[in-house]
């Protein structure tokens, strides 16, 4: 299916939850708020004709400083990055988050993948996952103070690793 | 005390588990990773996995650097397979500005990358056999990972961190006789494939390692994104390269290895089935390379040849210009996808229409394929642990960024 015509699909399902949608180079992507992010990516991925079976990619984005929005209504998004390899076509699913006090429904349950990308969400730019099991530090050591990829994290600041984490074993496998 | 040991049930025995740390720094895990095990005899209850002591910052630090400099810093991602890494940003910024590189370029870009992801799989098949005993393979294998490096040597003057592609290009084109060059070492090369091959695709201590061993399912790599020859091996046909081709890769005629087993085994093999497909793409795109520029002529992406910047005072201006102000895509961003080594190596890039990427986000394919080890490994012996870590082949440089 024709990538133009699967946002018009979204927009016909969800109407006035897609809060905006986006062209460039030939991509396309959609914006949600966080209340309706699981229930537009089950449809997604279950759909027959979508049949987007696979996320690539959770990447967080912190827009502030970004030229010329002054009128941006959220500050992070979180993006992800859809795949079906039996259509062979991709859409991105962009989720505003206003500020770090919102918190995103986490999708670990739906993909294995999403526990990891969504810890280095939380690592990175500090915004919380409801229902992730493990949402700990990942790339970062445990007594780092802030998110580094926020535009207000200093790049040359310097934090110290004191002590090494000593459990890192999950109550149970799955959540690891 | 025969009566005594008699009456007792090993399994009664209590015991109590375990627990064990491997790594950071761990010869076994090729890298600084840290695994962290629950044991019950040798077989694993419980597994944690912790990554991040390679985290150099790379996302942030692209952030402040001219796109162009970005190129020798996407070579230390994985560091295995170097300039596939830079051909794949140039082509995601090319594809933010519009442009297009040189057929020429195009192939070139096509050899050298096939080149790294045979060198990748070199390193990764040698240093695994390695890892469960087989020491000899290692040499035929880097071997010709040397003679890779030297190839590539001739092509940039550099072996491994060559910062050769350009956006809108590559930097330089080929020296006269170097096509020759890699044509006779791709030949020595499928001799090398075999020798190892033979060596341990029917050998009894290595099959009775690798088979059954550290399987991922076809819902497992599905669900956990594994891309490449590791979902290559779990029966999930996919491949960039023929799913949404790029730098024309639908011109040449290989083949994607699909294998069903999910184990240690089948994701070794697919990598030497893969090795030999790289050697045709290269051969072809060699046999068939057009002649023209390697790198555009469009004063907004490229720099113009020297005897212009000497020569003209519009190519001395253009210089300057690219120099110090960079490339300036327009607003906006893109995800580009390409076959890594790994698998499925996506930029997202947003612009904010500067000269410095706003947000670069990479999605590295060991990311995702090592996120199942810990429940691929449950219930399985320690030793396959390692076994395993080596066919995901994790490079901790594109893991922790």
């Amino acid at each position: 299916m024709d990538e133009v015509q699967i946002v018009e699909r979204l927009k016909a399902k969800f109407g006035e939850k897609i809060l905006s949608t986006y062209t460039f180079a030939g991509q396309h992507a959609v914006t949600i708020g966080p209340d309706s992010l699981r229930e537009v990516l089950i449809w997604l991925r279950d759909d027959r004709e979508l049949d987007f079976s696979w996320l690539m990619d959770v990447g967080g984005v912190d827009y502030l400083g970004y030229p010329g929005d002054d009128d941006r209504e959220w500050r992070f998004e979180v993006a992800y990055q859809l795949y079906s390899l039996g259509k062979n076509h991709r859409i991105r699913v962009k989720v505003a988050v206003t500020d770090d006090s919102v918190s995103v429904p986490s999708v670990w349950d739906l993909w294995g993948v999403a526990n990891w990308m969504e810890r280095e969400v939380w690592d990175l730019f500090g915004i919380r996952f409801d229902g992730h099991p493990n949402l700990r530090r990942i790339l970062c050591h445990d007594e780092f103070v802030g998110h580094a990829l926020r535009k207000d994290y200093p790049i040359n600041r310097r934090q110290k690793l004191l002590q090494p984490s000593e459990m890192i074993l999950c109550e149970r496998m799955e959540w690891a | 005390m025969s009566e005594h040991h008699s009456g007792t049930d090993v399994q009664s025995i209590p015991t109590d588990l375990l627990t064990l740390n491997i790594g950071p720094s761990h010869p076994a895990t090729h890298g600084t990773l840290r695994l962290q095990v629950q044991l019950d005899g040798e077989t694993i209850v419980n597994m944690g996995c912790e990554i991040g002591y390679l985290h150099r910052g790379y996302e942030k630090q692209c952030e402040t650097v001219y796109y162009n400099m970005v190129v020798p810093y996407a070579e230390r991602l994985n560091y295995c397979s170097p300039v596939h890494n830079s051909n794949a940003w140039c082509y995601a910024i090319e594809q933010m500005m519009g442009v297009e590189a040189p057929p020429r370029a195009q192939a070139l870009r096509v050899i050298t990358s096939e080149m790294a992801r045979i060198i990748d799989h070199c390193v990764c098949i040698g240093t695994n056999l390695v890892d469960i005993g087989g020491l000899t393979n290692f040499w035929y294998m880097y071997n010709y990972r040397e003679k890779i490096y030297d190839l590539y040597e001739e092509l940039t003057g550099a072996r491994m961190m060559v910062n050769y592609p350009r956006i809108g290009g590559v930097c330089l084109d080929a020296p006269d006789d170097w096509f020759d060059h890699v044509l006779r070492v791709m030949e020595e090369l499928t001799e090398a494939i075999g020798d190892v091959h033979a060596l341990v695709a029917r050998n009894r201590i290595f099959v009775d390692r690798m088979i059954g061993t550290g399987v991922i399912s076809n819902e497992m790599a599905v669900s956990h994104g594994c891309t490449g020859p590791v979902g290559r091996a779990s029966g999930v046909n996919y491949d960039i390269r023929k799913a949404q081709p790029y730098w024309g890769y639908e011109k040449y005629q290989f083949d994607v290895p699909v294998l069903q087993g999910g184990d240690n085994y089948d994701r070794t093999m697919v990598r030497f089935i893969e090795m030999e497909q790289s050697r045709r793409i290269v051969e072809q795109a060699i046999k068939s390379i057009p002649s023209g520029p390697v790198l555009l002529e469009n004063p907004l992406v490229a720099l113009p040849p020297k005897d212009k910047v000497y020569n003209t005072m519009e190519g001395l201006i253009n210089h300057f210009k690219l120099v110090m102000h960079g490339v300036q895509p327009p607003k906006g961003e893109i995800y580009s996808a390409t076959e890594g080594g790994n698998g499925e190596l996506g930029y997202y890039v947003i612009s904010d229409g500067g000269p410095m990427p706003f947000r670069v986000r990479i999605r590295p394919p060991c990311f995702a394929s090592y996120s199942c080890f810990p429940k691929i490994m449950k219930g399985q012996m320690v030793a396959d642990a390692v076994a395993t870590l080596g066919t995901i082949n994790i490079i901790a440089g594109e893991l922790d960024r």
